[in-house]
């Protein structure tokens, strides 16, 4: 992997710079977070053939010697083996074990106990609060179940939502169930222009529409909102309304209207400003856009009034928003 | 095929968004200044070259479900970019070459073009 690589020389600047979301929670999560809590513990005066005991039957390569709570070594395996050579289990745990063994706080980022584990080459650390008082042990595979776990819920909590979404219309029994969703749009608002796209389209993923239907009324949402945004007077509304076999789209305004709607409609015609065009539109595409995403398109317009555009999608009954639901 | 950690390598470029999955793989490329051109004619999951960089770029890229951002000749985009680029997960890039050079680049590494072809009923050129 080309991050290993990184690891074996100085890092630069730039490479510095990414930062993967394992690595941000590694710096998120806390010590206490992923630490084993129910540890196997040892005493000072305890014999040394009872942690060779310990160690066999929890199958532990290592365990903290406490008094009171108080941390004050741990027995690792190395020290038991020394034990073993000197044929000297009779002999008592504090004789052998590693006294004020490096730890690691509970409140501590879980990349400092990485750290630690590169630099000391120990295999475990115990956890202690300001007292020294044991709270845990932290090993690697600690660390890896606790960054997965994280990294699961992340995962989870968009899954949640759409799995709620997506029952939506299984769970509201009425003849003819649909969600509508309205966005006013505001004229010259570049900075959000897309916003009520953006949020239509995730929308639609949650509640369980194909792919490729969100994307194309996502696209077709998006040109007629910047057509709010660059031509209209007052701004204008979106209504979506959404329902299991089609999604049927109106974008509406007060002015000031399409003088003539067949050249409006016409591929790369625009009446649009050179600063909308700086902004990478008004190339007279938009509406050829449109037509092309969606499955019916309707644009009525008066020169004075407003205009109303009409867009709709129909759902195949293999793509129905919602779950296992045919349409009607 | 390539990820986008090769991508900005490709581009000596330096990434906005530090928090991008980097494993992210493009399936190919597509370079326009033209927002309308790219919601006509990109295909998912292709890294878009641009010379734009306002907020528009970044919804553009979302809607069409592109997998990377590459702003060419150095530019520093608006804050208002770069976090709309964070918010929606996409990489956005900033290298200092030109469209050309970078297009050049990606097509030499194997890159393909994700244009769909120009639809003849849309075409007004023949």
């Amino acid at each position: 992997m080309d991050d290993h690589q990184l690891s074996r020389r100085p890092i630069t600047d730039q490479e510095a710079q990414y930062i993967t979301r394992t690595e941000e929670l590694a710096y998120e999560l806390k010590v206490e977070e992923v630490m084993t809590r129910d540890v196997k513990c040892l005493a000072p005066d305890m014999k040394m053939h009872q942690a060779l005991e310990l160690f066999r039957t929890e199958r532990i390569s290592g365990a903290p010697v406490v008094v009171d709570g108080v941390l004050c070594g741990v027995v690792s395996l190395e020290d038991l083996i020394r034990c073993l050579t000197n044929n000297d289990l009779d002999a008592q745990v504090k004789d052998y074990m590693t006294a004020n063994p490096i730890t690691i706080s509970h409140t501590d980022p879980v990349v400092e106990a990485l750290k630690l584990f590169v630099t000391t080459r120990h295999g475990r650390l115990p956890v202690v609060d300001a007292q020294r008082r044991l709270l845990g042990i932290l090993t690697k595979g600690d660390i890896t179940l606790g960054l997965l776990q994280a990294l699961q819920k992340d995962y989870q909590i968009e899954e949640v939502r759409r799995y709620r979404a997506s029952h939506l219309f299984e769970d509201i029994v009425s003849d003819r169930t649909s969600l509508i969703l309205r966005y006013n749009i505001k004229p010259r608002d570049f900075v959000h222009g897309g916003a009520a796209s953006s949020n239509l389209k995730r929308a639609l993923l949650r509640l369980g529409a194909n792919p490729q239907i969100a994307r194309r009324c996502g696209i077709a949402v998006y040109e007629a909102e910047m057509n709010l945004i660059i031509h209209t007077t007052n701004g204008g509304v979106i209504r979506a309304e959404i329902e299991p076999h089609q999604i049927s789209i109106e974008a509406t305004d007060d002015g000031p209207g399409i003088k003539d709607v067949e050249l409006a409609m016409r591929p790369g015609y625009s009446t649009a400003s050179d600063e909308v065009r700086e902004l990478g539109f008004g190339a007279g595409m938009g509406l050829v856009n449109i037509q092309r995403c969606v499955d019916s398109m309707k644009l009525e317009s008066t020169w004075g009034k407003g205009t109303r555009l009409r867009m709709k999608l129909f759902m195949k009954p293999e793509n129905t928003v919602g779950e296992g639901h045919s349409s009607s | 095929m390539m990820n986008i950690h090769e991508l900005i390598h490709l581009v000596n470029g330096v990434l906005l968004t530090p928090q991008s999955n980097l494993n992210r793989e493009v399936k190919g490329a597509f370079a326009a200044d033209l927002m309308s051109d790219v919601l006509a004619a990109i295909q998912p999951e292709a890294v878009l070259v641009t010379g734009l960089c306002n907020p528009q770029v970044i919804r553009t890229a979302q809607m069409a479900e592109v997998a990377a951002v590459i702003l060419v000749r150095g530019k520093t985009p608006p804050a208002e970019t770069i976090n709309l680029a964070n918010q929606e997960g996409i990489p956005f890039v900033s290298t200092p070459f030109g469209m050309f050079e970078v297009c050049g680049r990606l097509y030499n590494s194997g890159v393909k073009s994700l244009e769909r072809p120009v639809d003849p009923d849309f075409c007004d050129c023949g």
